[in-house]
This record gives C-alpha cells, sequence and structure tokens, in this order.
C-alpha cells in the first residue's frame, strides 16, 4: 500500500505563543515536501482526533506525524490502528523546555530553530519508515515446557494449565514433589491473619495429584532435557525419558529447577563431622516428618536442641548472600521440638541477624511466645559429649561473653544453591562446552552464546528482581522459585505462577509476531541483507540475548522469536546491512544530517544528543514538563537502547556540523540497569574507539561523550547537557560547520 | 550451664508481667531511651536476655531494677511492646522475695525503711520527716554529716516555700478512706500471691 503521510500541529498548550507555526508548517509542507499539513488548536481533543481520522478515509492518510506533545503521553489518544505514527515534542522540548523564550528575544529565536529542527527529524523518520510485517511461521507452538516437579514447577504447569495452554512437565526424579513433599510442613504464609499463624501441612499430595491427573499437562518423569534446539515459539526440545529419547514442539520454558543444599562437608568450623549430634536442617526435617526427634548417636530423645543460622551464609569463604528461608526454617524446626516435648523441650537459635521479612515477623512473635531463646552470637567450638549430644561454646554479643550450652542436637541451617548451571556472560571461554558438560545442563540450548543461561551472579541465572523478575537473558524462557533467587514455598508459589503468566505471554506474542519484553508489541524485528556480511561475528557476539546463530561458514542465523527488537546488532555490524523497517541506520543519519546547522560564525552550537527510550528521553521529557531550562542548542534523537547506535553516526555528526555528540544511556556493570542487558555497556566500548575515528577528521575526542543516566537524574540532567556544550564551545570551532 | 530455661521459666510464671521477657527481641531501644541507662548496671535489655540465659544470681543481684524512675520512656518506644517499666519492678520484687536484693541498695531502703512508712503513716508525704529520716537511717554521726552537706539547699528550698519546715504532719482528710484502700490491696496482693 502506498504511504500517505499527514502531518498534523497542534497549538494549544502554548505552542502557537511560543513558536511561529506558520513556519513550522512551511518546513513540512515546502522542505520537507509533506502537502497534507494541519493545525488544530487542540489537537487531542475529540475534535482534533477527529480531524485526523476523517483525512485517513477522505486523504487515505495511513502515516501520521503528530507535532505536538511528549510521546508519553496521549499515547491512546493518538492510537490509530498502525505503527506508523511518528510523534514531535514540540511541547516538551521546544516549548516547556524553553521558559525564557515567552520574554528574551533571542530564547525565542533558539526556540524556533529547535522546533523547526525536530519537525525535520520527524519527517524524514516518517519518510524513511516502513510497515514492520509480523514475523509469521506455521509452525509456531503454544505449549508451555516446565522443567522441574518440584512445588515451583507443579504450581507453573498447573497453572498454565489451568488457564488453558498445554503443558510438557519434565521431571527428573521418579515421582513428582520434590523437596516439600519430603518436607514435614511448612511455615505459615499468611501468619499475621488469624489462626494461621501455625504450621501448615505442605499440601505436596494434592498438587502431585492434581498435576499428575490434569488433562493438559504432559508429564515426563524419571525424564531429562537433552537439547533445546530453536527459538521461542519454535523450541524443539528433545526429551530423554529412561534412555528413549522424544521431541516436542514447544512455545516457551519455565525453568523451576530448585536449590541443592550447601554442603555441610565445609562447616567444620561450626561442628559438622563433630560429632553424629551435629546435623543439617535437612536432617532434622526427616526426623521430625518420622515423628522422632531423638539424638543421632543414641537414639535418646532430644529435647535441647540448639539452631545455628547463617551456616555457611553470607560468609564471604561459603555463600556470600542470604538464603531467606533458614531463620523461619530453624523456628518451624524449634516449634516442632516444643510440640513434641512440651514443657520439656528447651530450644535456642544462635543467629547473626534475624531475617523474617514481611509478615514472617509474625511468625518471629510466634515462636519467641511459644518459648524460643534467641541468641546473638558465634559459635566458637563444638564437641561431642561423652554422654551423647554437644557441648557448644557460643561468643554471645548480647551478653558479650563466651557461653557454654549443652544441647542434644546442634542443627545447622544451611542456605540454598541454585540447581541450575549458568555461565559468566562475561567469559567467553565458557562458551564452548564438552559434549559431557553439555549433558550435565538444565536445557543443553542450542545457542551460540553457550548452552546455558547466563549468570547474574553467584550462579543464578540473571533476572532483573525488581523491573523484570523471571526474565533472563534468553527470550521466551522464564525462571522460577528457588533456581531464580533463595525462597520458600510460599514465594516460590506466587514466583511460579508469575513465570507461568510470563510464559503466556511469550507464546501469545510470538503467535502475533509480537516482541515481549521491554519492547512489548513490537512488531519489528531485524532484517539482514545478507550479500555485504564480511562475517565478522560481531552482531552474533554482542547480541545480548543470543538471538543470533552462526552457520559454520559464520554466517549470522537470525531467530526472530528470540531477538529484543534493541537494535543492538545494527549498532553492531560495521557493514550497516541490518536493519528494521522503521528503525534503520539509514533513517536516523538522515535525520541527523537533516538539521540545520547553521555557520560557524552564528555562535550557536549545535549538539546531537542520542537518547535511549527508556530512561533517558524520560527524563529529559519530564525536565520539560517542570519547565526546567533546556539548552536550546541540543538535538534530541530517541534511539532504542545505547546498543543500537551505529558509530557511523558519530562521523555523520560531525561531517554535518554538529560541535559535540552525547549519548545518554542507563547504567551498565554489575548492577546494570540497561533495559537490554549489554547496551550500554557495549556503546561505552564501541565509543573507546572512535577516538581513532576522530583523531582521522582531526577532531577532539572529547566531543563525543556518553553519560549514564536515570529516570530519577531529572534535576540534573540539565546541568549536565548545559556542561557539555560549554565544554565542547570550547574546544574551537568544528572545522565541518557549514558556510 | 548457660541457656538452662529454668529460671526463665519460672520468670514468666512468677514475676509481674514477666512472661513478656521472652518478647524481646533485643533491639536496645529500651537502653538507649532510658535516661539513666548509663548508670545501669544491665539496661533493660540486658536484663532480659540474662533471665532467658538462665542467669538468676546476675539479675536478681543486679542494682538495674532499682534505678527505675518510672518516667515510661521505654515503654513507649519498645517496638515489641514490651511493658518493660513493670517488668523491671517485677524483678526487683522477685529479687526481695528471693532474698537476693542486696538490702543495703539506697533505693530499696529508702522505699522500705522511709517512704513507705512516711506516706502510709498520715496519708501524704512529709517533707522534712521523709528527708531527716533518710539522713540519719545510718545513726546520727553520718546524718549530721549529710546534714551540714546539705544545708544551703535545705535553706534554699526552705527560702523559696519548697519545703516544709514542720516535721510531722497532720493526717489528710479521709484517712480512714485511704487506709481501707490500702487493706484491700494488701489483701488482693495475698490471694494472688496464695493462688499462684
Ligand atoms: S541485538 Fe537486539 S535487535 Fe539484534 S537480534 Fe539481538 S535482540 Fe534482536
Ligand atoms: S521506665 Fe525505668 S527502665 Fe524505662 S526508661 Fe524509664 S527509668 Fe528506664
Ligand atoms: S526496646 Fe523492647 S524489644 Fe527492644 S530490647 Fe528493649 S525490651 Fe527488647
Amino acid at each position: 500500500m502506498e504511504k500517505k503521510i499527514g502531518c498534523y500541529i497542534c497549538t494549544g498548550c502554548g505552542i502557537n505563543e511560543a513558536l511561529n507555526v506558520k513556519t513550522l508548517t512551511a518546513t513540512v509542507a515546502k522542505e520537507q515536501k509533506i502537502p497534507l499539513v494541519k493545525n488544530h488548536a487542540m489537537l487531542c481533543s475529540p475534535e482534533g482526533v477527529e480531524m485526523i481520522r476523517n483525512d485517513m478515509t477522505s486523504e487515505g492518510v495511513n502515516t501520521f506525524l503528530i507535532a505536538a506533545c511528549s510521546p508519553r503521553v496521549h499515547v491512546e489518544t493518538f492510537r490509530f490502528g498502525t505503527p506508523m505514527i511518528e510523534r514531535v515534542n514540540l511541547r516538551e522540548f521546544a516549548v516547556w523546555g524553553q521558559p525564557d523564550a515567552a520574554t528574551d528575544k533571542d530564547a525565542k529565536e533558539d526556540a524556533q530553530a529547535l522546533g523547526e529542527d525536530l519537525l525535520r527529524f520527524g519527517c524524514i523518520r516518517v519518510k524513511k519508515m516502513n510497515n514492520p510485517e509480523p514475523f509469521e511461521d506455521p509452525g509456531l507452538s503454544k505449549t508451555i515446557l516446565v522443567v522441574g516437579g518440584g512445588y515451583s514447577g507443579m504450581t507453573a504447569a498447573k497453572g498454565a494449565a489451568d488457564a488453558g495452554y498445554d503443558v510438557v512437565l519434565v521431571e527428573k526424579a521418579v515421582e513428582l514433589g520434590g523437596k516439600v513433599a519430603k518436607m514435614h510442613r511448612l511455615t505459615p504464609a499468611n501468619p499475621s491473619l488469624p489462626g494461621k499463624d501455625g504450621l501448615q501441612e505442605t499440601g505436596a499430595k494434592a498438587l502431585c495429584l492434581a498435576v499428575e491427573t490434569h488433562p493438559r499437562i504432559k508429564l515426563y518423569k524419571n525424564a531429562r532435557v537433552k537439547q533445546t534446539v530453536g527459538a521461542p515459539g519454535l523450541f524443539d526440545v528433545t526429551i530423554d525419558q529412561a534412555g528413549s529419547d522424544t521431541v516436542e514442539r514447544i512455545g516457551s520454558i519455565v525453568v523451576a529447577t530448585g536449590y541443592n543444599l550447601y554442603d555441610p562437608n565445609k562447616l567444620g568450623h561450626l561442628g559438622y563431622g563433630a560429632s553424629p549430634d551435629v546435623i543439617t536442617a535437612w536432617d532434622f526435617e526427616q526426623m521430625a516428618r518420622e515423628g522422632r526427634i531423638v539424638r543421632k548417636s543414641d537414639g535418646l530423645p532430644a529435647k535441647r536442641v540448639a539452631f545455628v543460622q547463617c551456616a555457611g551464609s553470607r560468609d564471604k569463604n561459603h555463600l556470600e548472600y542470604c538464603s531467606s528461608t533458614c531463620c523461619t526454617v530453624s523456628m518451624k524446626q524449634a516449634l516442632y521440638v516444643i510440640d513434641q516435648y512440651k514443657n520439656e523441650a528447651s530450644t535456642c537459635v544462635i543467629y547473626q541477624e534475624i531475617r523474617t521479612p514481611g509478615q514472617l515477623e509474625d511468625f518471629y512473635r510466634k515462636a519467641q511466645n511459644e518459648g524460643v531463646v534467641f541468641v546473638k552470637g558465634d559459635v566458637k567450638q563444638v564437641a561431642a559429649n561423652s554422654g551423647g549430644g554437644v557441648k557448644v561454646q557460643v561468643a554471645d554479643k548480647l551478653l558479650r561473653g563466651d557461653e557454654s550450652m549443652e544441647v542434644d542436637l546442634l542443627v545447622l541451617a544451611t542456605g540454598m544453591t541454585p540447581n541450575i548451571d549458568t555461565t559468566d556472560p562475561n567469559v567467553s571461554s565458557n562458551l564452548n562446552l564438552s559434549d559431557e558438560e553439555r549433558a550435565k545442563t538444565v536445557l543443553n540450548l542450542d545457542y551460540r552464546q553457550g548452552a546455558s543461561l547466563p549468570s547474574l551472579k553467584w550462579g543464578f541465572p540473571d533476572s532483573h528482581y525488581i523491573c523484570f523478575p523471571y526474565e533472563t537473558r534468553r527470550t521466551g524462557i522464564y525462571v522460577a522459585g528457588p533456581a531464580r533467587r533463595p525462597m520458600g514455598a510460599a514465594s516460590s508459589a506466587t514466583d511460579a505462577m508469575g513465570a507461568a503468566l510470563k510464559a503466556i505471554q511469550a507464546v501469545e506474542s510470538i503467535s502475533r509476531g509480537a516482541a515481549v519484553h521491554p519492547r512489548a508489541g513490537d512488531l519489528s524485528y531485524p532484517s539482514f541483507r545478507k550479500e555485504g556480511c564480511t562475517q565478522c561475528k560481531r552482531c552474533t557476539e554482542e547480541c545480548p540475548f543470543g538471538a543470533i546463530n552462526e552457520d559454520d561458514k559464520g554466517n549470522p542465523q537470525f531467530n526472530p522469536t528470540r531477538c529484543r527488537r534493541c537494535g543492538t546488532c545494527m549498532g553492531a555490524c560495521p557493514q550497516k546491512i541490518i536493519s528494521f523497517a522503521n528503525y534503520s541506520v539509514d533513517m536516523i543519519g538522515a535525520m541527523i544530517k537533516g538539521c540545520e546547522v547553521p555557520p560557524a560564525e552564528d555562535e550557536k552550537p549545535r549538539i546531537l544528543v542520542l537518547a535511549c527510550e527508556n530512561d533517558a528521553y524520560p527524563a529529559l521529557d519530564m525536565a520539560g514538563i517542570n519547565r526546567q531550562k533546556l539548552n536550546p542548542y541540543i538535538r534530541v534523537i530517541p534511539v532504542r537502547c545505547l546498543g543500537s547506535v551505529n558509530l557511523v553516526w558519530i562521523a555523520d555528526a560531525m561531517s554535518t556540523g554538529y560541535d559535540g555528540v552525547m549519548l545518554l544511556g542507563c547504567r551498565h556493570g554489575d548492577d546494570y540497569q540497561c533495559h537490554f542487558v549489554r547496551g550500554s555497556a557495549l556503546a561505552e566500548i564501541r565509543l573507546s574507539k572512535v577516538a581513532e575515528t576522530l583523531s582521522r577528521l582531526q577532531l577532539d575526542s572529547a566531543r563525543v561523550r556518553l553519560t549514564e543516566i536515570n529516570i530519577m537524574d531529572v534535576d540534573r540532567l540539565p546541568g549536565l547537557l548545559d556542561d557539555f556544550v560549554k565544554e565542547v564551545t570550547a574546544l574551537g570551532e568544528q572545522p565541518y560547520k557549514p558556510f | 550451664m548457660a541457656y538452662d530455661l529454668s529460671f526463665a521459666k519460672e520468670v514468666y510464671k512468677t514475676s509481674e508481667v514477666g512472661y513478656w521477657i521472652k518478647m524481646c527481641m533485643q533491639c536496645g531501644v529500651c537502653a538507649g531511651s532510658c535516661p539513666l541507662g548509663p548508670h545501669w548496671e544491665h539496661s533493660p535489655r540486658q536484663l532480659f536476655q540474662l533471665v532467658r540465659a538462665g542467669k538468676m544470681e546476675e539479675v536478681l543481684k543486679s542494682d538495674s531494677m532499682w534505678m527505675c524512675t518510672s518516667c515510661y520512656n521505654c515503654i513507649v518506644r519498645c517496638p515489641r511492646g514490651l511493658p518493660i517499666t513493670h517488668i523491671v519492678h517485677g524483678l526487683a520484687r522477685l529479687a526481695v522475695e528471693k532474698g537476693m536484693a542486696d538490702p543495703k541498695q539506697p533505693t530499696r531502703r529508702f522505699a522500705v525503711e522511709v517512704f513507705w512508712d512516711n506516706i502510709t503513716s498520715t496519708g501524704r508525704v512529709g517533707e522534712a520527716g521523709l528527708t531527716m529520716k533518710l539522713y540519719f537511717i545510718d545513726g546520727i554521726g553520718p546524718g549530721i554529716q549529710r546534714g551540714l552537706e546539705m544545708k544551703n539547699q535545705a535553706l534554699g528550698m526552705l527560702k523559696t516555700k519548697r519545703l516544709n519546715p514542720i516535721p510531722f504532719r497532720s493526717k489528710i482528710k479521709g484517712f480512714a478512706g485511704f487506709k481501707a484502700m490500702l487493706d484491700k490491696a494488701f489483701e488482693l496482693e495475698a490471694k494472688k500471691e496464695s493462688n499462684a
């Protein structure tokens, strides 16, 4: 269908007072040759929208350039059922962000020039944009694979199946249930509710039964995933069940492989091994389940029991993190002792800090009220008693001295380690696994970037705890429960439901050809002009999500459904052969060149700001909303991610005569905030190489800078821009300015 | 051996509101709030932990619970809602009952030997009589010495009408009612004890 562009300039919200709309209109119509330009006093009003809609029928307008307010507002108002739309942010940038334009003639002139350039950018963008064709494949599946049949896995499987999706559940053991099925009781999930503060049945039996008999769940017990080939919607997963292989077509995957307990043999300093009466919390749980809380040494009743918290946790030499459940587990187990031995019971929890998040504080109170004694201190020495039981020396931090106690059992509350293979994404050596090592992985992914999920820290798979829980760096693969981060059964159940919903969202989006996250709904995806490829492998290496495989000759093999549409590959490609229908090196390059740069003698510098859409652009926008003065010499072009910035744009900017280029993006590094994980980090690495190019052009590398910005930096931002403009102008005349 | 629970259990059962001690989470807010805190041998927090650690002697021989002024700062601030002031007084009382409180503890002597008689005999506090009795509690010699030491303060208070110089004061109006009230309180207390 032929593209018919309509440009609509709003004159409301002070735009008409601050800017010369007539000139703006002429810029679009005459200079940019978009004949259909209309003004409206309030474009967002029903009448304004009606005007646009009328043009759709009468004029056949199918591509929209809305020059009004920020693209972050009135998203619904200006939705015309097509992605062929561009918003020009006149109001926030050229009006509200230029508060002195009303009184100062020079400022008014600058604001007008800014408004015109913004419109030029918009015109070029709509002229260059094409309607993205969604990715389709007849083989797409909506079946959800759940790996792990423990509490989290069963909950996820049942949740997805109840919601109407076919589920394949793979469990390595002969029976479902995992660790929870082997527990005696659970800590209460909602101890603040009246009557709910006591210990609870695990409910594992009922859950196993529900999963076993669910018509939508296909169960593979005594089985494991041998290999995962393909991409979301199109995964071909080989399941090895007792030696025989089956291949299932899978849409998305929930990994719920649970946890392992920290090895107590490393805890000699806490007395493990000193006596059979020093045991782990897991062993104690098994005893309680059998209803016999006794000394291991001689089978006599264990009425005096001490629990050691943080056994190998929050400890530089062992696990550095908190497993978040051990404190409440010990309280629960102390209550077992009190329940069995009543008044004769004597229980003591030796702790560093008690951690009972949320409502579990009520459970802590309950344990205290039942008479459990809490001692803050370090275990110094543990020795077997000749008559059974152990003698424990404690450096008591509350009484400030060494104390000793005699107990029948000393229980070590050990922490959790994730039962999943992950690889450090920054180390490429671990990408080439041997067959033997591959066989040990949970999914054995056939991805160019490795068979395992990339790790975040401490072997847990990458998952942005706050903003994007469950997400891994592999699209369509979600992790739930303690495989993701340490958690107890109640949290695991919620977690599993969350991951199941993400898995459902993934298969549904993919069936429409849309991106999942964070560009949810985006239909565009990169296309590769293969003829130009030099097999440099930058795209296959740099894609943060492992979307691109390689064939034997090093040609990129693109998997659209693995893609998150960040454009990092587009930024990486030195041949500029990767592009999106509505986002390309050529498009942004043309926009950059489309700015009207005044000659040097005008002393009006121009600074190109390539701003990440996710955090930096909203921050700029909010500064405008707050009527903070935004430097009028900056020209902002939003980018999907700094990772998508191709270095050729820097050259384009310099040859056009911009005085400097500023890249605004999210924090990178270990505590990254980049929405595409590695995008801003890669931009930084690429920029470090730009100095050479600049010196070839006789330019100071200080003209290009990357600054990390987060959405809270609104107040800081205008000052940062001013400083950069000042520093760059101090470098002297930019030699490539037009005459 | 520490952390033997028998003393703790006794306190929970017999000391006034002593069962609250098990709810203390050792945050130390009480210790930081008590205006006399720095002068105590043990802060409330420590007292409570000592109880739970089974350290009967250390608790009951401590002079800490005699130092409490009943300002209620700690009660107001304790995040766990412990009635700390009452617990502390309860522990003092337990110390007396068990014969472990130091008979020479000044607060105790003041309360038992001076204050109680002074207020119950008339129904009001007679400052002059109270002071005299307190000064001469250890005999004539030390009494005169204390009196001389405090002479200037006493004269100042007299001048500003802060001290009633008459040592023997008349009974309050309705003294009989006051007496009946006290008797009833004793009776109730005795009943409570025989039930315990
Ligand atoms: S780099 Fe981004 S846009 Fe390119 S393939 Fe990977 S996810 Fe898709
Ligand atoms: S009531 Fe007693 S223990 Fe509490 S703060 Fe006051 S003086 Fe200290
Ligand atoms: S303030 Fe309350 S909870 Fe905190 S230490 Fe004192 S008594 Fe215990």
